[in-house]
């Protein structure tokens, strides 16, 4: 099938591209393990607190984080002109955008995930809200990647764009960070976390279905600008 | 003045918050034609170019390409090959990765031989494998140079094709735009350089006047 060789085509060559700039994939990753692990000394060591405090501080420090290497999803190949090749080429807009996005998901958001265990652990967070934990980062963390796809792509000819992105894709990360929360804190007061979590899967359904096209249809508008 | 006009374009405005950079451009291009867009600094030369290659929305005005409305195009886009000030190449990767890129992203199904012929044809060949961030920027220019010829598309936009380059690189982009029109292609460019080759339409921007 040819969509799936052109989708892994984009996301080995934006993975490729990305893996040599090492900064603008450790930063926000870095940022996300000092944010959460400054609680315990900032806040209190004692593990009751942190044990409440916990799925809060781990999603907003991961919705920051992402927040944080979304700016650069499309900032390179807008410099480099490689973004007027994309958008000028036959292949459907959607399919690349889509690509790009896993592309940095996969340096930006799974290795949030694969750290959160220890940071769950930093925080006191009982074993048993671990998978829950890392299963609706996953879902979560993927959300935030595809809807900042769209303010990615409408502020990506702005100099100072960062700003006006974080305000456009803030009310789309809310319902995600509410989810997410509850499912960590569901599993946490041994309650069923399924329900809330389908919830949180159903949102990443919607991001994958609309999220792509509302960010080809704005990088179009976007490279306009 | 036997053939139809490949590309035409009419009546072309742009504004900038409501002032025009320029209005009215018209322009048509036949098989084996060229165009150089002249204009001082600021005077809308990138805009235009990019206006024709469907990058940015005229204010007013048509471009049209064998006939049809070019923007939303398919085959427009099939044809049409835009270079522009940046060369749209990925500085972690090779210029033979970077064609393989533009090889597959076009669908153009290029053999490796062809890669590296047109590599040799622009004098990269032996900078084929290191990261581009490596090249200067005149060999940066010849790399995307190759990846045009890869694309064997009938219209060329270049958007200032001589910056950066040698003599040498000169004299073979030259050759390169009289194969092209040889071959019935067209091409749009803009140039800072005078008219250096004979039979190029021109077409003067003249920057309107700041009021």
């Amino acid at each position: 099938m040819s969509f799936g060789r052109m989708f892994f085509g984009v996301v080995r060559r934006d993975f490729l591209s990305r893996v040599r700039h090492g900064q603008d994939i450790v930063n926000p990753l870095l940022f996300f393990v000092i944010a959460t692990s400054l609680v315990p000394i900032a806040v209190s060591p004692e593990a009751g607190r942190l044990t409440q405090l916990a799925p809060g501080m781990i999603w907003i420090t991961a919705l920051l984080s992402t927040l944080l290497a979304l700016d650069g999803l499309f900032a390179e190949d807008y410099a480099d002109g490689s973004l007027a090749q994309l958008i000028l080429s036959p292949q459907p807009l959607w399919l690349l955008v889509l690509g790009k996005v896993f592309a940095h998901w996969l340096l930006t958001g799974l290795p949030l995930i694969v750290l959160s265990p220890l940071l769950a652990l930093m925080l006191a967070l009982p074993t048993s809200a671990y998978m829950p934990l890392m299963g609706g980062l996953v879902l979560g963390t993927a959300s935030f990647s595809l809807l900042g796809a769209v303010g990615a792509a409408l502020t990506v000819a702005l100099r100072q764009g960062g700003m006006l992105l974080s305000l456009i894709v803030m009310p789309f990360y809310f319902p995600v960070l509410i989810f997410g929360t509850s499912v960590v804190q569901s599993a946490v007061d041994g309650v069923d976390f399924f329900p809330i979590m389908a919830l949180l899967g159903a949102f990443f359904a919607f991001s994958l279905a609309l999220g792509p096209i509302a960010a080809a249809a704005s990088l179009k508008v976007g490279i306009n600008g | 003045m036997t053939s139809a006009p490949l590309l035409e374009f009419q009546n072309i405005s742009f504004l900038i918050e409501d002032r025009p950079l320029f209005q009215g451009v018209c322009g048509s291009l036949t098989a084996g034609e060229a165009l150089q867009i002249n204009g001082s600094n600021g005077s809308g030369k990138t805009t235009l170019l990019q206006i024709l290659a469907t990058l940015k929305t005229m204010s007013s005005g048509t471009v049209s390409w064998r006939g049809n409305v070019a923007s939303n195009n398919i085959p427009y886009r099939r044809e049409m090959a835009y270079l522009g000030h940046q060369a749209g190449l990925k500085m972690a990767l090779s210029p033979r990765q970077n064609l393989l890129w533009c090889n597959r992203l076009f669908s153009l199904d290029r053999s490796g031989e062809q890669i590296t012929s047109v590599l040799h044809r622009m004098r990269v060949l032996n900078r084929a494998d290191l990261p581009c961030s490596a090249l200067s920027a005149g060999q940066l220019r010849r790399v995307a140079l190759a990846a045009l010829l890869l694309r064997e598309a009938c219209l060329w936009l270049l958007d200032e094709p001589f910056s950066a380059l040698d003599i040498e690189g000169v004299d073979c982009l030259v050759s390169l735009l009289d194969e092209h029109r040889a071959r019935g292609g067209v091409v749009v460019f803009s140039s800072h350089h005078d008219a250096r080759m004979p039979n190029v339409g021109v077409l003067e921007l003249a920057a309107q006047a700041g009021s």
